[in-house]
């Protein structure tokens, strides 16, 4: 009988040391980001492994928790405030974006999220959703695209493809689906990028620079709704599929996919795909991804349109620029500057007077 | 003041005092009108008279010029004596072409005076305003009245020849003629309007030249022409001691705004899109950047609330305001925030309605939407302003009535008040009365040992709910439109809890009655009549009882700051007095609330025009009423 070796010290296992040297910080874990709610999604919902990996990456990003305020509007998505043991907002249909431009321009120390859904922000909020992108105020919105109404219990959405089966299209939908990403590109989005619900890993990595990105940071969720549209993204989600028919984006790498077998060049303004190992192309001819340009940004995201091309994720475009409450909060101080801080009773009096004795 | 330009003729005319006068200005939309009344204005404020405007314009920037539908027109009443409304009746027209001519001329009293731009009756123009049978300065048809045929426009170039000016540029100086001639014919000082054109034009020195020259012009014609025989004066007004200025209703609120602002500390944050007339409140207030105050351009209305729902979370002082149209849109994100309880005040500046309606135009048609135009039982209070100047104390009042007690509040104007102008004594900020804002900095309950933040747990006198901010530690708490679990603010479908939340959630509004001030009773304190207004017929509404107490009647008035809740004394007013009239620029609004709430015999009187009422109507109403009841 083999015998136990001497005891010894215990030792780390193989990898990766402690995140951090120097000393012990204050641990903050998933659990204090939690509301005292129970979650209402049904069960096997997308959204529960969306909820895990951001309750976990809270902790991570170095805000305090009562800066850190959710928003949301009205869906299945929208329930998300309730969850998270922050402040928060659970609005109204399509409105998410105005409160938390009102909130953030007027408090710009606080991390503000918005959570809001294909329907939610594609339809009935369309107009806010492109004006707050335009606009460049810094916070995260994650729209969580399950192509589906959920919470009315199953009609088409503005992403549902064409010729949908649902309650509210028996025949099937008629109309053609919005592109989220070449929509937020459009509305000069300054942040854009697309992630899956079933790949935390990716999903955490796509929030956390999402968050370090100083404006609107523009964030599709692929979102499982196993009620109603159970499996709409499964092509780019699940092991058997995922290789050949995604394509992952990353700044200053060849766009490469199918365990680097295949890649994706330009053919004039489009896309096409080809095999590393064929005669007429080689690795050279990938397209090199620069998330900086917005040209290149547009042409890839058109390929999620295109049956025949791999479904791209990661970051499509990333640019710089001043926020919309800092311009404001500048504007302000500048003439503040200028002017000296009002005077309520200077204002008054500023017309022409005249005294009664 | 400014001395007047000596003239040596001056001596030859003879001055006739006056107590009261009604002037109205009226041209095309592109002649200047609105600008050329709102110089008269400063004016007579200048010369210290009491004073009510009524500027009236189209809704089409440049209407086709010579149109009767293109006629812009500012009426203006001043005097020595009180002046609460714009005047029913016109003492001098000037009328800039013929269409200004045919469409205001029934307003001018039989024996007033009309001065006509005789350069523009020419036969196209004449066509045009639709006087098809010739000239009315030649048939006749003026002849009740006293016609001034002045050459404004060949004056006008013939005054401006060297001044390099184009023909165009010179056309449209021509208002300052006639203001200068106007301000002569009433003494009114010259001043304000050369310090206003000094400004304006400050860097096109050779526009302020020609427009002192032009006006000037104005001023020594009326001295020295024939035409005019007698020059007008009127006394000041006897108002009480004060610092006075003039004011109009949109700027009374914008500083009422920055006042409560200042006072309570908060932060303004103000969310607008462009909707007439509530238009010219972000213009006020976007210039006001040195009190800290944040204006935002939405891209909707709903985003302008939203906005103002976000900020006023965050602990600011969130305000909007808008029009008709803008106020239904509104309506689900008001919704929102009596459900959230969180305070936002919304300025609805009421229009003609339905639907676009009549943008430039005043009613009181929004009252029974802003009551009740949400969907569930969603009670706010309504509050509304009765003159220019009170405008400022509105806004003031609104403010703090949500945030004191953590509600969202519609304050009603109107086109008219919004517009309108009058002089206003001007309050020192130390008048103002106090404004404490208290936010919830810790927990308030022990739930299972532990120390909590519930963000229902409501204040017992008010009932209203604790403000936490985002960024206070331990508070940390949802809100959302769902209904709500009393207290935690946990999302509750429990069917007696929803009664009991609707029930508190109105509880709330009417606790705001305690806070109401007691009601002024104007005229008699009890007796035959009582004319219960609310909004801006207060001026005319109290004109009306003056004269109506020379007539020997016993009739009292009441103006609602107050719609919802309703002050708790009105009961007992009411039951001092045999009939009620209630006048409204709607089809009967108020009126409605009124019977709802007291079963009394309320009569209503409307007027859906466009225009506010006149003193006459009001007059005549309260005649008729007291001899049906006696």
């Amino acid at each position: 009988m083999p015998t136990l070796p001497p005891s010894r010290k215990p030792v780390r296992p193989p990898g990766r040391g402690p995140r951090r040297a120097g000393p012990p910080k204050a641990r903050t874990s998933r659990k204090e980001y939690a509301s005292d709610q129970d979650v209402r999604w049904c069960p096997g919902c997308g959204d529960y492994a969306i909820l895990a990996s951001v309750q976990r990456l809270m902790p991570q990003l170095g805000v305090k928790r009562e800066n850190v305020v959710f928003v949301s509007g009205i869906g299945c998505s929208s329930r998300f405030p309730y969850y998270m043991n922050t402040y928060g907002m659970h609005s109204i249909h399509g409105r998410a974006p105005t409160m938390a431009t009102g909130l953030k321009a007027s408090r710009p120390d606080l991390d503000v999220w918005v959570v809001t859904g294909d329907g939610d922000a594609l339809s009935i909020g369309g107009n806010h959703l492109i004006h707050l992108l335009r606009r460049n105020v810094n916070l995260q919105l994650l729209l969580f695209n399950n192509q589906i109404y959920g919470l009315t219990k199953g009609q088409f959405s503005p992403t549902s493809e064409i010729g949908k089966v649902t309650k509210s299209s028996p025949f099937g939908s008629i109309t053609p689906p919005f592109n989220p990403i070449s929509l937020s590109l459009g509305a000069s989005a300054s942040f854009v990028a697309r992630t899956a619900d079933r790949d935390t890993k990716h999903l955490t990595k796509v929030l956390k620079r999402a968050h370090t990105h100083p404006g609107s940071a523009f964030v599709e969720v692929y979102q499982n709704c196993n009620i109603y549209n159970d499996g709409a993204f499964f092509d780019f989600t699940e092991r058997a599929t995922k290789a050949d028919r995604t394509v992952y984006l990353e700044h200053g790498k060849p766009m490469l996919f199918a365990n680097g077998k295949r890649g994706v060049r330009l053919d004039g303004f489009k896309t096409s795909v080809f095999d590393i190992e064929g005669r007429d192309f080689s690795v050279n001819d990938a397209i090199v991804y620069d998330e900086t340009s917005l040209e290149l940004a547009g042409i890839v995201s058109r390929m999620s349109q295109r049956p025949d091309m791999p479904r791209p994720f990661g970051v499509f475009f990333c640019e710089e620029r001043p926020t919309y409450e800092h311009l404001l909060w500048e504007q302000i101080a500048a003439i503040t500057e200028r002017q000296g801080q009002g005077d309520l009773d200077a204002l008054l009096y500023a017309a022409d007077t005249w005294t009664i004795q | 003041m400014e001395s007047l330009p000596v003239s040596t003729v001056a001596a030859t005319k003879s001055v006739e005092s006056l107590n009261e006068v009604t002037v109205l200005f009226a041209g095309d939309s592109g002649d200047g009108m609105q600008l050329t009344g709102s110089q008269f204005t400063l004016a007579t404020a200048f010369a210290q008279n009491d004073l009510a405007t009524l500027p009236d314009f189209p809704a089409e920037i440049r209407a086709p010029a010579g149109t009767t539908y293109g006629v812009s027109g500012f009426q203006l009443h001043f005097g020595s004596v009180n002046v609460r409304t714009p005047g029913d009746e016109v003492d001098l027209l000037v009328a800039m072409n013929p269409a200004a001519l045919k469409v205001n001329l029934e307003r001018v009293r039989r024996g007033g005076a009309i001065i006509v731009n005789v350069n523009a009756f020419k036969p196209h123009s004449l066509k045009l305003a639709g006087y098809k049978d010739g000239n009315p300065l030649e048939e006749g048809e003026l002849k009740d009245y006293r016609v001034f045929e002045v050459e404004l426009s060949r004056m006008t170039e013939e005054a401006l020849k060297g001044f390099g000016l184009d023909k165009k540029a010179v056309d449209r100086s021509k208002n300052m003629f006639a203001l200068g001639l106007t301000l002569w014919l009433y003494s009114r000082p010259l001043k304000p309007a050369i310090a206003w054109l000094s400004k304006k034009f400050a860097k096109r020195p050779e526009l302020v030249k020609a427009n002192i020259h032009l006006l000037k012009k104005g001023y020594h014609f009326g001295e020295t022409t024939e035409d005019f025989v007698v020059q007008y004066e009127v006394a000041p007004a006897r108002l009480s001691p004060g610092t006075y200025r003039a004011i109009r209703g949109v700027e009374a609120l914008a500083l009422g705004l920055v006042a409560a602002s200042s006072k309570s500390g908060l932060d303004l944050f103000y969310g607008s899109y462009p909707i007439t007339p509530a238009s010219d409140l972000l213009h006020h207030l976007s210039r006001y950047k040195n009190f800290g105050v944040k204006t935002f351009q939405a891209e909707d209305e709903i985003a302008a609330i939203g906005a103002a729902i976000g900020a006023s979370f965050g602990g600011n002082l969130g305000v909007c305001a808008t029009s008709g149209p803008g106020l239904t849109l509104k309506a689900e994100s008001t919704g929102l925030a009596v459900m959230m309880e969180l305070p936002v005040v919304i300025i609805g500046v009421q229009r003609g309605g339905p639907s676009t309606g009549l943008p430039t135009k005043t009613e009181q048609s929004d009252l029974l939407q802003a009551m009740y135009g949400r969907n569930g039982e969603a009670p706010l209070p309504v509050l509304s302003a009765s003159t220019p100047g009170d405008c400022f104390y509105a806004a003031y009042e609104a403010c703090m009535v949500a945030i004191r007690h953590m509600t969202p509040v519609i304050l009603l104007a109107d086109g008219y008040v919004a517009n309108g102008a009058e002089p206003w004594r001007i309050p020192s900020s130390s008048e103002l009365g106090g404004f404490d804002v208290n936010f919830a900095g810790k927990t308030n309950r022990k739930v299972d040992g532990k120390d909590v933040f519930l963000p229902y747990v409501r204040d017992p006198s008010t009932l209203a709910r604790p403000w936490a901010k985002p960024g206070t530690p331990g508070l940390e708490h949802r809100l959302g439109g769902l209904e709500k679990q009393h207290e935690t603010g946990d999302v509750s479908y429990d069917p007696e809890n929803h009664e009991f939340m609707t029930n508190l959630r109105a509880s709330k509004v009417e606790r705001v009655g305690q806070f109401i001030e007691r009601t002024e009773i104007y005229g008699h304190e009890e007796g035959d009549l009582l004319i219960v207004g609310w909004g801006s017929t207060d001026g005319v509404i109290k004109t009306a009882v003056d004269r109506l107490h020379n007539r020997g009647l016993k009739i009292g008035t009441i103006q609602l700051r107050y719609i919802n809740p309703l002050p708790s004394d009105l009961g007992a007013i009411l039951g001092r007095f045999n009939g009620y009239l209630v006048p409204e620029m709607n089809k009967g609004q108020l009126v409605r609330i009124l019977r709802d709430r007291f079963l009394l015999p309320f009569t209503a009187l409307n007027k859906i025009q466009g225009q506010p009422f006149k003193a006459s109507e009001i007059i005549e109403a309260a005649i008729n009423h007291c001899e049906e009841i006696n």
